[in-house]
């Protein structure tokens, strides 16, 4: 402990320039890590406050138009401010160049700027929230957001558009880095899969941002111009509007759970020390999810007027697409089977996540069947399967390869058993929050309604203490990971036995990543007969 | 024997310049969709809207279209000029078809705008003086659209004069390019050039056979 420490990319250079000018993936990944977490925490409260309203019937807190410009406040900042980026900016910005041995990212500028695209677009967006908000809900639709809306939609949209950037830029560069800056035997198929997970989500983020940011551009032209485009008065087609918004908003559910899934893919071998069940069908299922998922968008429509056979086409799709997801599932479940399973914390997430996210899915076959869908069209049984998908599934996902790698990325070790009790507490929370949601839903509850009939009470009261056990579940890890930081155990190379090149590097990495670069020599995920780790590359 | 990288996260000159190209082409994909997404629902109007879109495209100026058409074409073989001059080792032919490329560019801008004050003077220009009294509604959105389109256009070319422009000067002072710059910027302005290719009969010619 007393030894000095030594050189890492912690520590290489000091003072607040060479943080924020700094080119280095792994800092980049922390000036990430920081926002995101503020953004986390802003639609957060929002998510709180939602809760602490909707515990009486009537009004709370505040007016109906308070409370519409309160979740569509919480819907903007989670998914383009903290889901959206979340695990590909963090973690996949530090871990793909190490699990990869490359030295850094492909294009570290880019990826700077990408950092500031997101700032400035976090700077509009809480700036019009602040000024007094919007009230469209996160999606826009037309033509309330541009001849009826009364917020600030123009300020809102413009951030959403600046951070479409960030997101283009770190896809761009997560695909080059992945093809061109392998070590020397970093096969396509000895790739960890986090590296393939976030390989198709970024496929997504260039192919689908564009499409909303264009998307944004006509709605902004409409609102500020009132001339036609999309508005049924001046001509247009408002569900073109539609189309064209979930043609990026649904695979960017894919762009939420992919990384999630990638983590998870790490996690499961690791500890059951055992090879991942099927590499080669997880890996493609990736590919098969971020393929299929454009070509899903229109049941998003089924109640709006979209043409019958339509319909039925994209009801298929979505089932199809039920299939790779479901076949990772059984893959993480064959490679737990007769392993030596250790139960720790990111294990543990690991768990939920599996859980939450089989629940999330089979309800999503629900809403792709178009006739069950007609029942529970914008009701809490959508709230409740998209809350499944994307906090039991991908925010279990951030936390569990945050428990992961933090030892790794700090050079600290936490204290173990707050972060499993955090992790159950959040497991229990979640479903208490959440599951009511599906009843309320079934038995006709709307989405985005203050107020409701009193005999919905008992569900939202026990969704609402349900969130406050999960809010608890969040807020631990910022206490013990702060204790980590000033307190916590020194952290060796490879604390989980694991075999990924990233745990062949000192615990925080050096400045360059790897002394020498690394000569891949086997595929990840390999053990011996004692549960010992075969790394990928001998270490020196 | 390979070369050395410029930058350190890249083992060989080869990696870096490969890394380079494929990064233009990611660029190019997201472009790709950006402007289809607007193609796309213009396509949607025009089906929808049908006699009346195509009588609003027969107001728009098609021969100035067309020249256009034929600057825009010209430019990108002198880029294509540029690219092969600067690789075959000729500074001045780098630098004087660059120089042609920029000019074509330039005159392409301006005809565009001689273009946007004559539908001025018509007042076809939504938002700022469209005459809802002489033009129907699909009119409007028809121009709308128009717009939209062109002036993005416009602005990717505006870019694209301004890359140009950076690489003249940094040829003319040190000599050929040896990097992968002058390439990226070829495919970034032949791109542009693709773009106008879909927009000039989307825009002028679609139902104009009379």
């Amino acid at each position: 402990m007393l030894a000095p420490p030594n050189l890492s990319y912690l520590n290489a250079k000091t003072g607040i320039r060479s943080w924020l000018l700094t080119t280095d993936h792994k800092r980049i990944a922390l000036l990430y890590f920081a926002s995101i977490t503020f953004f986390f925490a802003v639609g957060g409260i929002a998510a709180t406050l939602i809760r602490f309203e909707l515990i009486t019937p009537g009004p709370t807190l505040g007016s109906p138009d308070f409370y519409n410009r309160l979740f569509t406040m919480h819907g903007i900042i989670m998914v383009w401010f903290f889901l959206i980026p979340s695990i590909p900016a963090t973690m996949g910005n530090f871990m793909i160049p190490m699990m990869i041995g490359a030295r850094d990212l492909a294009f570290p500028r880019l990826n700077l700027a990408s950092w500031y695209f997101y700032i400035a677009g976090g700077i509009v967006t809480i700036t019009a929230l602040l000024l007094g908000g919007v009230d469209t809900g996160w999606t826009f639709y037309e033509p309330y957001s541009t001849f009826y809306a009364t917020g600030y939609v123009i300020l809102t949209v413009f951030g959403i558009f600046l951070s479409g950037f960030s997101s283009i830029l770190t896809g761009l560069n997560f695909i080059v880095t992945t093809h061109k800056l392998r070590a020397p035997g970093m096969t396509w198929y000895r790739l960890p899969v986090f590296v393939w997970s976030t390989y198709a989500t970024s496929l997504i983020l260039v192919l689908a941002t564009p499409v909303l940011a264009m998307t944004l551009i006509m709605l902004l032209v409409e609102r500020v111009f009132h001339v036609g485009i999309f508005s049924p008065q001046l001509g247009g087609d408002p569900l073109l509007f539609q189309h064209m918004f979930w043609f990026y908003s649904h695979p960017a559910v894919y762009i939420m759970i992919l990384p999630s899934m990638g983590v998870i893919s790490e996690l499961v071998p690791v500890f059951a020390r055992k090879p991942l069940f099927g590499y080669e069908f997880v890996v493609w299922c990736s590919i098969a999810i971020a393929g299929i998922g454009f070509l899903v968008w229109g049941h998003h429509m089924f109640v709006a007027g979209q043409a019958l056979y339509a319909s039925l086409a994209f009801s298929f799709l979505s089932y199809l697409v039920a299939v790779p997801s479901a076949v990772k599932v059984f893959n993480w479940i064959a490679t737990m089977h007769e392993g030596w399973i250790h139960f720790d914390a990111p294990m543990l997430y690991a768990f939920g996540f599996i859980g939450l996210f089989t629940v999330g899915g089979l309800t999503g076959l629900f809403l792709a069947a178009l006739a069950v869908d007609v029942h529970v069209t914008d009701t809490y049984f959508v709230v409740a399967h998209f809350h499944y998908i994307m906090v039991g599934g991908a925010v279990m996902g951030y936390f569990g390869g945050l428990h992961y790698w933090w030892p790794k990325i700090t050079g600290r070790l936490y204290p173990d058993y707050w972060a499993r009790f955090a992790a159950i507490l959040a497991f229990f929370g979640f479903n208490l929050t959440f599951f009511p949601q599906f009843i309320l839903g079934y038995l006709g509850m709307p989405r985005r309604y203050q107020s409701y009939p009193p005999e919905f009470q008992v569900w939202h009261v026990l969704s609402s203490a349900g969130a406050s056990i999960l809010a608890v579940g969040y807020a631990l890890p910022l206490f013990y990971f702060s204790w980590s930081i000033l307190k916590g155990k020194r952290a060796p190379a490879n604390p989980w036995h694991a075999t990924g090149l990233e745990w062949t590097t000192p615990s925080p990495p050096p400045p360059a990543n790897f002394e020498e670069t690394p000569v891949v020599i086997r595929p990840p995920y390999q053990y011996d007969r004692e549960g010992n780790p075969l790394m990928q590359a001998d270490n020196g | 024997m390979a070369e050395r990288a410029t930058s350190f996260q890249y083992a060989t000159l080869t990696q870096q310049r490969e890394t380079a190209t494929l990064g233009m082409w990611a660029f190019l994909s997201t472009e790709v969709l950006f402007f289809g997404a607007l193609i796309a629902a213009y396509i949607n109007y025009r089906i929808w809207f049908g006699a009346e879109f195509i009588a609003a495209a027969s107001m728009t100026k098609v021969a100035l279209g067309t020249a256009n058409t034929a600057i825009l074409l010209t430019s990108s073989a002198c880029m294509a000029s540029a690219v092969w001059s600067n690789e075959a080792g000729s500074r001045r032919g780098a630098v004087w078809w660059l120089v042609a490329t920029a000019a074509l560019g330039v005159a392409f801008v301006g005809v565009k705008f001689f273009e946007y004050s004559l539908e001025y003077g018509e007042r076809l220009v939504p938002a700022v003086n469209f005459d809802s009294t002489r033009y129907s509604g699909a009119t409007e959105i028809f121009f709308t659209f128009y717009f939209c389109a062109t002036l993005l256009h416009a602005l990717h070319l505006l870019i694209g004069v301004g890359l140009v422009g950076w690489l003249i000067h940094r040829i003319g002072r040190r000599g050929v390019d040896d990097g992968p710059a002058t390439r990226l910027i070829g495919l970034y302005w032949h791109f542009v050039d693709i773009v106008w290719i879909f927009l000039f009969p989307l825009i002028y010619l679609a139902g104009r056979n009379g």
